[in-house]
């Protein structure tokens, strides 16, 4: 096992933003079992500290791949384009608007009615927008566009947190 | 990772809360976002016939520091003309607030939001 080599590599997968995540989980249960700590009891210090690295790294590898969004950021990051820490970039105000609309609608269902009614197709039409930014993503890394893939990721932020907001009313309104 | 009193009071009263018509030629919007947080934020002017900034409304979706921040920054552009308020820096509503190092850019998107408004603004009157 090499840690110095990307994820895609070290999980044996084509670097792409499309994945095969059944083939993701057999890859992570294989490489689990080459550095499963009973195995290594006979090991050196040494040697069991770098098993404790292997597996730091492929379970970090794991989260990063699993995730569309994270999986997206790390294909940017291999070209050298980081979009994790961003605060301060230049966002498409009609965008900017969207999200302003989508906002004040999961403010209003607290309110609503029948509130799990409105969060729950409030949040069919944010997993929708987020499928069509997933697709966009795909074809401008393929692309080569990476600024413009770069734009899509940023949009892909604010819709995640977004679902995250709308989990965690949900989560209230079930106590 | 506590509050300061500055931040909790603007975070519990927020002043200028609101929406003007963005397509009154007087009104100038500015929308800022940080997709690191998932941050947005509106803030709208009113400008007199004069370049005075009569009125100022903000909303902003975010943490405690943005949302103070942007109130903040509401209360100080009233009564200046465009070119004061375009020359207000973060550093200065940092310091107020008293913000922490790891929330400084909240108070940069405040200032990105007022430039963004005054941009809106000028771009109307020609």
């Amino acid at each position: 096992m090499d840690i110095s080599k990307n994820f895609f590599e070290f999980f044996g997968l084509p670097v792409s933003f499309q994945i095969d995540q059944t083939l993701l989980s057999e890859r992570y249960r294989e490489l689990q079992k080459q550095l499963h700590p009973d195995r290594h009891a006979h090991l050196s210090d040494r040697e069991q500290r770098l098993s404790v690295q292997y597996t730091a790294h492929l379970n970090e590898g794991m989260a990063t791949l699993k995730s569309p969004l994270r999986r997206a950021q790390y294909l940017l990051l291999i070209e050298g384009i980081d979009t994790t820490g961003e605060s301060s970039v230049k966002i498409d105000p009609m965008f900017l608007m969207q999200q302003m609309e989508l906002r004040e609608r999961l403010e209003d269902a607290r309110d609503a009615a029948d509130p799990f009614a409105e969060l729950e197709s409030l949040g069919e039409e944010v997993q929708s927008e987020l499928a069509g930014l997933r697709r966009q993503f795909d074809q401008c890394y393929l692309s080569k566009a990476l600024e413009e893939a770069a734009a899509v990721v940023r949009k892909m932020q604010f819709l995640e947190k977004l679902l995250l907001e709308i989990e965690n009313l949900e989560d209230q309104l079930e106590d | 990772m506590a509050y300061s009193d500055q931040v909790i009071d603007h975070y519990e009263n927020p002043r200028n809360v609101g929406r003007m018509d963005d397509k009154d030629g007087n009104v100038g919007t500015g929308m800022v976002g940080a997709p690191a947080c998932g941050d947005v934020m509106r803030l709208q002017i009113k400008v007199s016939d004069e370049g005075i900034i009569e009125d100022a409304k903000f909303k902003t979706y975010g943490c405690g520091s943005a949302i103070a921040s942007s109130s903040l920054i509401t209360e100080w552009v009233k009564g200046m003309s465009l070119d004061e308020a375009a020359e207000l820096k973060n550093t200065a509503i940092a310091e107020e607030l008293a913000l922490p190092p790891v929330k400084i850019h909240c108070s940069v998107l405040a200032e990105d939001a007022i430039k963004a408004a005054i941009d809106d603004y000028k771009s109307k009157q020609d």
